[in-house]
């Protein structure tokens, strides 16, 4: 097994003992942790922390601070050079530049347990992975260990993916050492337009990964939606409003079953979509989808309506704005993959921004993968020395991954934000987090350390080298 | 006559490999040249330009050479110098600043279906896999490209891509020829072709093949199903290639072809035992394989990718969609660097191949992280000079060497920066995309009339 000089290198620009940070830092098993507890007793910052009992705790939510970070705060604005992030019992307790209150030298100064010395180092609040299909699928290819469609079912609008994440699925793992800290996990719609009830997850390696189950109903509108509703878009817009009528009258204690086309469970689950008290997000492409979509948006005006995908979405960004439709977008799409995006551009996101609509960076699933979101965000800061094009200013670019998706899935001011009161999502980096070259170092979610291993770290370290001489490789773990 | 010339240059190449496998083919020169008069030839033309140096930029001639404040000449379509900044320039050179610029050689994709899946991906557009037997080698993916796909000219404006080879799909375990691409637009495929590049063949392992025959109720429907069914037909080819070869017939002709040296194996597969496995079937026949395709287990048997002098065509980080892709991990191409092994970085995606310098700089930074420090200069040759090594087209693009074909990016920035894009592009010395123009961009006819037509895309 080779030595894992790398990341101690790496770690070294992080590190720590320099008489502010307290512990050694070290690669253990699961990632980089914390050891040395006798340095610590020597440690006279901590030394109270430790007589109060306040030991960290590598599976609980730690106090800690982190100083001379460059922090991106996730909502918009530009990096904060020598900045600090307080977390408090899982929660942002504060975030910004040092010298504005925040200059404090010591652990105890601040109020926490732990103090990190990031030399340098960006912070930034976790990334936040709008419609993946984490928690929901082993292999994409092996049907049986794959939970994102239910083709067979009887049900659809009544499918929920809260039942069916797994906490401890590779992806999951995988996306988190990639910065991903929180997700909506949605279904894909397999026989009716409706796909089911998406959920907001968080990443974190512990058994609950559902924060929000429930939290968006998915229907899908255009070409796919048409197909699935009998060939044509005429029925998948039949479909939608017949929906939404038996479902109200389901609400009101009108329902007839036999007269009825959706099954009690599906006219039941669609009651909170049209009270306005769970999300509707629709996927569309075509500008005059759209415009089609915003209409019905008028007839049922406590619809809570999310634009997905949306290719063609610049062509009518004034009318989305006005609207005041939120946009969760594919960043990186340009090609007319079929006839309702001819018009796709990657300036879409930049456009429809410019116009005022809030858009967030979404769809990463499958081979697109969560923990690129960064780099799908990065090219559109990339667009603004393209002539023509429209991208994101950095911090535009860093908030359409955190804050905005953040907000668009209702937890405003609660996630994907280093702002005070939202949760602990925190990842230090070993660069600028848009760049290609940079990965986390590492990550807390709600306040919690966590481990950066999974398979595919596994594998890494086994194969360092090819060295069989003593034994197999199937030893070396 | 260039055509021919180069067709031969090609022939050396190809029995320099034979010979690394212990086996030779005297007859390879004379069958080079019935390659050459092969039908549906290229009627490729370069585009004029205009004799140009590029002055002050950072070069990364894809050979693993780097000049800061260099200077890359081209005149006639090629590459006429390539130095410092004491590089004189000639009389008669516009001169273009590349101050805090990069430049590069053309991006080659050694994998992609653009144009046999062309877009708008409809059924009627679902050309790049006959299949209808395990085994096609009697199919020639030129056959069915539609030069009008729009994604060739995402390929060039957002990805500097200059050449790129069109591939058969996976579904056969040998799904006929490929044809290697200039990154021009034309009416015609043949107005497209690479002159003077040697013809690749597909084949492909593991799930696929046993996978669309087995639910036929027909061979293969397992993995050892997939070897008796190949080395069948290898024993046929063998036959027939040691005949008189009279008998017109397609599919022999292409596997005489490869026993010949003449003709490139391009082998989709992703696990390493399986891989191990074909390099044997290889020998046992007298082949060699020149690039595994996707082969994210690569990093298990560098050493012997490394001995076969077989190059790993890989996605920076692609894993998970299928079961022999679950162990596939974003330190492949640096593990297989570190172990002596050929990397190239292939996109086999209309929208990757937009990013193959994205994928690398991602694939070298991830290595880098465990402690394999590889140079820019030689992460460039991950997606220039290496595809071309594997596509058999060196001698003639992938670098920026005096006398090769000027296939030339200008980045704004450096290419292994997400923040960078292509700002110029010339291909055998003529400009094709320069996004300070807006006229200066192709425009494939299926978007003529549409809504973004001529958009920045």
């Amino acid at each position: 097994m080779s030595p894992r000089k790398p990341l101690r290198t790496a770690l070294a620009r992080l590190s720590v003992l320099d008489g502010t940070i307290l512990g050694k830092w070290e690669l253990g098993k699961r990632g980089l942790v914390k050891r040395g507890l006798g340095r610590l007793l020597l440690a006279p910052l901590l030394l109270g922390a430790l007589l109060s009992g306040a030991l960290p705790n590598l599976a609980a939510a730690q106090d800690f601070a982190i100083i001379n970070a460059k922090v991106a705060i996730g909502d918009g604005s530009e990096p904060i050079e020598n900045g600090v992030v307080i977390v408090r019992g899982g929660k942002i307790a504060a975030a910004g530049p040092a010298g504005s209150g925040h200059d404090a030298k010591t652990a105890d100064s601040f109020g926490v347990d732990t103090l990190y010395n990031a030399r340098g180092a960006w912070v930034t609040p976790g990334i936040f992975a709008a419609l993946t299909d984490l928690g929901l699928v082993d292999v994409g290819g092996v049907e049986e260990s794959n939970d994102t469609s239910a083709q067979g079912s009887q049900f659809n609008a009544a499918l929920d993916v809260a039942r069916a994440i797994n906490p401890a699925a590779q992806d999951i793992a995988v996306s988190r050492a990639g910065g991903v800290t929180r997700a909506s996990t949605a279904p894909l719609a397999a026989n009716s337009i409706f796909a089911g009830q998406g959920a907001i997850i968080d990443l974190g390696a512990d058994r609950a990964a559902v924060v929000q189950p429930r939290a968006f109903q998915l229907v899908v509108l255009g070409e796919g939606g048409a197909r699935l509703a009998g060939g044509s878009r005429m029925a998948s817009k039949a479909a939608l409003r017949n929906a939404l009528r038996e479902a109200a009258a389901f609400a009101k204690g009108a329902w007839k079953g036999d007269a009825s086309l959706l099954t009690r469970a599906d006219a039941a689950a669609l009651g909170p979509v049209i009270q306005g008290k769970q999300k509707l997000y629709i996927h569309a492409e075509r500008a005059a989808d759209i415009l089609s979509i915003l209409a019905m948006g008028k007839e049922f005006p406590r619809l809570d309506m999310v634009l997905v995908s949306a290719s063609e979405g610049w062509l009518v960004a004034d009318e989305i704005a006005a609207a005041r439709v939120p946009v969760i977008a594919d960043a990186l799409d340009d090609l007319p993959s079929s006839f309702e995006q001819l018009a796709a551009t990657q300036s879409n996101i930049g456009r429809m921004v410019d116009a005022g609509v809030t858009v967030a960076i979404g769809g990463m699933s499958g081979i697109e993968q969560p923990r690129n979101s960064a780099q799908y965000a990065g090219n559109l800061v990339a667009l603004n020395k393209v002539p023509r094009a429209s991208g994101l200013s950095w911090g535009e670019a860093l908030a359409a991954i955190t804050s905005v998706p953040a907000a668009i899935s209702g937890f405003a001011g609660k996630l994907g934000a280093l702002t005070p009161g939202a949760a602990g999502d925190v990842v230090i980096w070993d660069g600028d987090p848009l760049e290609l070259s940079s990965a986390p170092l590492q990550i807390f979610i709600d306040g919690v350390k966590q481990p950066l291993s999974n398979h595919q770290t596994r594998l890494r370290d086994r194969y360092q080298d090819l060295d069989e001489s003593e034994l197999p490789k199937a030893y070396d773990w | 006559m260039r055509y021919r010339a180069a067709s031969i240059l090609g022939a050396a190449a190809t029995l320099a490999a034979c010979s690394a496998s212990g086996e030779s083919h005297p007859a390879t020169l004379a069958q080079q040249a019935n390659v050459a008069d092969a039908p549906y030839p290229s009627t490729y033309k370069a585009y004029p330009g205009v004799p140009t140096a590029l002055v002050g930029a950072t070069i990364y001639d894809g050979a693993g050479g780097k000049i800061e404040g260099g200077r890359v000449l081209f005149a006639d379509g090629k590459v006429v110098g390539v130095g410092g900044s004491d590089l004189a320039i000639p009389a008669g050179y516009q001169q273009i600043d590349g101050t805090g610029k990069f430049v590069t050689p053309g991006v080659i994709d050694i994998h992609s279906h653009l144009g046999d899946y062309a877009s708008p991906s409809v059924d009627a557009h679902s050309d790049g896999n006959e299949m209808t037997s395990p085994t096609t080698p009697e199919v020639w993916a030129e056959h069915s490209v539609w030069p009008q796909d729009p994604g060739f000219t995402r390929a060039l404006a957002n990805g500097g891509v200059t050449s790129l080879q069109i591939l058969p799909g996976s579904a056969n375990l040998m799904g006929g020829r490929s044809v290697t691409l200039k990154n021009v637009p034309s009416r015609t495929v043949q107005g497209m072709k690479f002159p003077g590049a040697p013809y690749g063949f597909k084949m492909a392992c593991g799930e696929n093949p046993k996978r669309v025959y087995g639910a036929k109720g027909m061979a293969p429907s397992t993995r050892m199903g997939n070897f008796a069914v190949n080395r069948q037909t290898w024993i046929d080819a063998k036959q027939y290639a040691d005949g008189p070869r009279t008998n017109r017939d397609l599919a022999k002709e292409t596997l005489a072809g490869v026993l010949d040296g003449d003709i490139l194996v391009h082998n989709h597969c992703y696990r390493a035992d399986e891989m191990a496995l074909v390099l044997d079937m290889a020998k046992e026949f007298g082949y060699k394989v020149s690039a595994f395709h996707h082969a994210v287990e690569s990093y298990k048997i560098g050493d012997l990718l490394k001995a076969a002098g077989t190059c790993s065509a890989i996605w920076a980080d692609w894993y998970g969609f299928k079961m022999e892709s679950y162990d596939g991990i974003p330190e492949n191409a640096a593990l297989l660097q570190q172990q002596g092994a050929c990397v190239v970085i292939h996109s086999d995606d209309e929208n990757g191949i937009q990013r193959l310098n994205q994928e690398a700089a991602k694939a070298q930074a991830d290595g880098r992280r465990i402690g394999i420090d590889i140079a820019d200069a030689q992460v460039i040759g991950w997606f220039t000079l290496n595809p071309a090594k594997a596509m058999g087209i060196d001698a003639m693009t992938g670098s920026l060497t005096k006398g090769k074909m000027a296939d030339v990016v200008l980045w704004n920035g450096n290419p292994l920066s997400v923040y960078s894009r292509p700002e110029k592009i010339w291909i055998d010395g003529a400009l094709l995309y320069d996004y300070t123009d807006p006229k200066r961009r192709p425009v494939s006819d299926f978007e003529l009339g549409q809504p973004g037509e001529g958009d920045v895309k």
